[in-house]
């Protein structure tokens, strides 16, 4: 136990050097952009005159170490500002988006997984058939397939054409649900409004499967060769020795140490879908945090740039390390390190 | 050896082949008309250099080789049932049970993610009609058994905890909790250090002794053979070449082949500089039978005869003496009783 407290403080610890680098990038990056957030905010006529004015009301015509270093000071109390387009506080616009794109997340990843992991292992065990083939050059094409193009795809056709679902936003704007956390399915069950929570689960099928199709791939190539490794290796043949039934062999023998890899892969995945579905949701008009930064990005917003790609690097790094800690549940010869 | 030696074989391997067939490859035999039964109590070694065969033939008796791209011919029968053609569901029933087999390198073998108590259990479970609190009741004996200190602990603890010598001997207790008529030990000792090896031997002679179980001893280690087989079958690619009791064996070995194997054994009691007297060449060297002895090119005893092949039928393994055969046509002679006889085959 100490030792995974030990590891948990040294991981948070190497977050400052992380978080700090980040934040003079972010900032040297946003101030380089052409146009600056006077010109987005009062138009491309806009006279210098009130440009000038903008700059000073918001500080923006002071020297940039002195705009970092107030930035940095406010920052540390998890201030980031306000928003200059919305004019709220950037951190509670951010706690108002994440938990939509921890749900689309989360949906994203149940469905890669729940048919990642089955399809890798068929995949494997029937090698060379036609489902391994098939399966393998899908798997390609997922990877392959721009998510923008695939998000378009499936929204004309399940959402537009054949109005199977619904292809944008969280949930039906007429529906009047009860906000409690914030995440619309979970706040459904909560107050026992199960359209609400049933309407926001169908909102989430068409971006999930968007967003989900590059793990997928990831997972069902993953989990194919990693089956392909481990039913040749000894301990699988002393399980077959000991004449175990074919289940115990392949749920203790096979699948438990097939899965190490790629519980790897499930975690990297998820940490990337948590900061970067900018791409889907913008295209379903989904209410998350990459929809918010797409539009921020637009209106030279940086007040929510900066302080949601620092609060998206936060919660990256920090899922990296509930990755790192279940890999060692997973695996006891990464626990006694 | 024993009061319990004797009796039916528990083990009889008739006529067994094994060939691998590949798309687009020519198909190699590994394993080529191969016969010999073991009794109750009894340990005979299967004895070779890598490649040529004694692994897939035990492999080939449990049933545990793919069942793509390979082609078992023959008959193996465990206390008097054919395996060869039966069913998979009738093969795991017997394996782990009736027969099981302890392999080469016991780290390898175990699976890491899984803690020792679970990986003697589900034998138990599978195969014995226990609750799971008696289980792991009788895997702490079975530890207890084969020597590993303090069993209770170690069935909580991951393979990767042990030290080499004690996994072995988890395998071996796994392999005997169903208390099997048949062990078949694929290089038990390779992996182990010299002072664990000969332990692990002690243990394996032990547990035939005391339970009349048959042991068939997979090795290319003469010093194994020589403290553990009542009978040994030398294999040269693919095919029996040489059978004898192990005494017999060590002081008056015939084919040419095993001469050379003994003769390869360094000896402490060599003078210093003494040169070591290797076979010539690599197992890879081997002709197929079909056109001679497959040991013909490597031969310092070969002759014309022994490459072509005169009467067109391969060399045969033919009587030469009570309880020995022999497949060679120019054996080495022995005039006088034990001259060849190493310090590994004295008797113990």
């Amino acid at each position: 136990m100490e030792h995974v407290l030990r590891f948990i403080v040294r991981r948070l610890l190497q977050l400052i050097p992380i978080l700090l680098g980040l934040s003079v990038l972010l900032f040297a990056w946003l101030r380089a952009l052409p146009g600056g957030p006077a010109q987005a905010a009062l138009g491309e006529r806009a006279t210098p005159e009130a440009i000038a004015r903008y700059n000073e009301l918001f500080g923006l015509d002071e020297p940039l170490i002195v705009q970092y270093l107030r930035f940095l000071g406010r920052a540390i109390r998890l201030d980031f500002g306000t928003s200059a387009r919305t004019g709220r506080a950037v951190t509670t616009e951010f706690l108002e988006r994440m938990p939509g794109t921890i749900e689309l997340t989360i949906f994203a990843m149940i469905f890669a997984i729940g048919v990642g992991i089955p399809l890798g292992y068929l995949a494997a065990r029937r090698h060379g058939s036609w489902l391994d083939s098939t399966s393998v050059i899908g798997s390609l094409l997922g990877v392959a397939i721009p998510v923008f193009f695939l998000a378009y795809l499936l929204r004309l056709g399940f959402a537009v054409e054949l109005g199977w679902l619904p292809g944008s936003g969280r949930q039906d704007v007429r529906m009047d649900a009860t906000r409690i956390t914030n995440f619309y399915v979970l706040d459904g069950l909560l107050t026992r409004e199960w359209d609400a929570a049933w309407d926001a689960v169908l909102h989430l099928v068409l971006p999930a499967i968007a967003l989900g199709t590059i793990p997928l791939a990831i997972i069902v190539r993953i989990t194919r060769a990693s089956v392909l490794d481990v039913v040749n290796e000894d301990y699988v043949r002393t399980a077959n020795a000991k004449g175990l039934a074919t289940s115990t062999v392949r749920r203790r023998h096979i699948i438990k140490n097939a899965l190490l890899p790629v519980s790897t892969t499930i975690g990297l995945q998820t940490g990337l879908l948590l900061s970067g579905a900018v791409l889907t949701e913008s295209v379903f008009a989904f209410g998350g945090v990459g929809s918010a930064l797409y539009d921020a990005l637009f209106a030279r917003d940086f007040a929510v740039l900066q302080g949601f790609i620092l609060m998206l690097a936060i919660v990256y790094v920090l899922v990296n390390l509930l990755v790192d800690i279940s890999y060692g549940l997973l695996d006891p010869r990464v626990r006694v390190r | 050896m024993s009061s319990l030696q004797g009796g039916a074989p528990v083990l009889e391997v008739e006529d067994l082949s094994v060939t691998f067939q590949r798309k687009g490859e020519k198909p190699t035999r590994a394993v080529d008309g191969v016969s010999f039964s073991v009794a109750p109590g009894e340990t005979v070694g299967l004895v070779g250099e890598s490649g040529c065969g004694k692994s897939v033939t035990s492999l080939a008796i449990m049933g545990l080789l793919p069942s793509r791209g390979v082609k078992v011919g023959g008959s193996v029968r465990l206390e008097g049932e054919e395996l060869i053609g039966a069913g998979s569901r009738k093969l795991r029933s017997l394996r782990g049970a009736h027969m099981a087999m302890v392999f080469q390198d016991p780290l390898s073998s175990l699976n890491p993610t899984v803690q020792i108590g679970t990986q003697v259990t589900e034998v138990l479970l599978e195969h014995r009609d226990m609750s799971k609190a008696e289980a792991a009741a009788e895997a702490v004996t079975l530890l207890d058994r084969v020597g590993i200190p303090d069993p209770r602990r170690r069935l909580k603890e991951y393979p990767h905890q042990l030290s080499g010598g004690m996994r072995q001997r988890a395998l071996i207790a796994m392999a005997l909790a169903c208390s099997p008529r048949l062990l078949i030990a694929d290089e038990p000792t390779t992996a182990l250090d010299v002072t664990i090896q000969a332990q692990i031997l002690e243990l394996l002679k032990e547990l035939v002794v005391d339970t009349g179980t048959a042991l068939v001893m997979i090795t290319h280690d003469l010093g194994v053979v020589a403290g553990l087989c009542d009978r040994v079958h030398v294999m040269y690619s693919g095919k029996i070449i040489e059978t004898a009791d192990r005494h017999e064996l060590f002081a008056r070995p015939r084919q040419p082949y095993t001469g050379g194997l003994l003769a390869s054994v360094p000896r402490l009691d060599a003078g210093r500089g003494t040169p070591l007297t290797p076979i010539r060449g690599s197992a890879r060297d081997a002709i197929p039978w079909a056109e001679g002895c497959a040991f013909a090119p490597r031969c310092d005893n070969a002759q014309d005869d022994c490459l072509t092949e005169v009467s067109g039928s391969v060399v045969p393994l033919a009587y030469d003496g009570p309880g020995r055969e022999l497949r060679c046509r120019h054996p080495l002679e022995h005039p006088t009783a034990p001259s060849g006889a190493t310090a590994l085959g004295a008797p113990r």
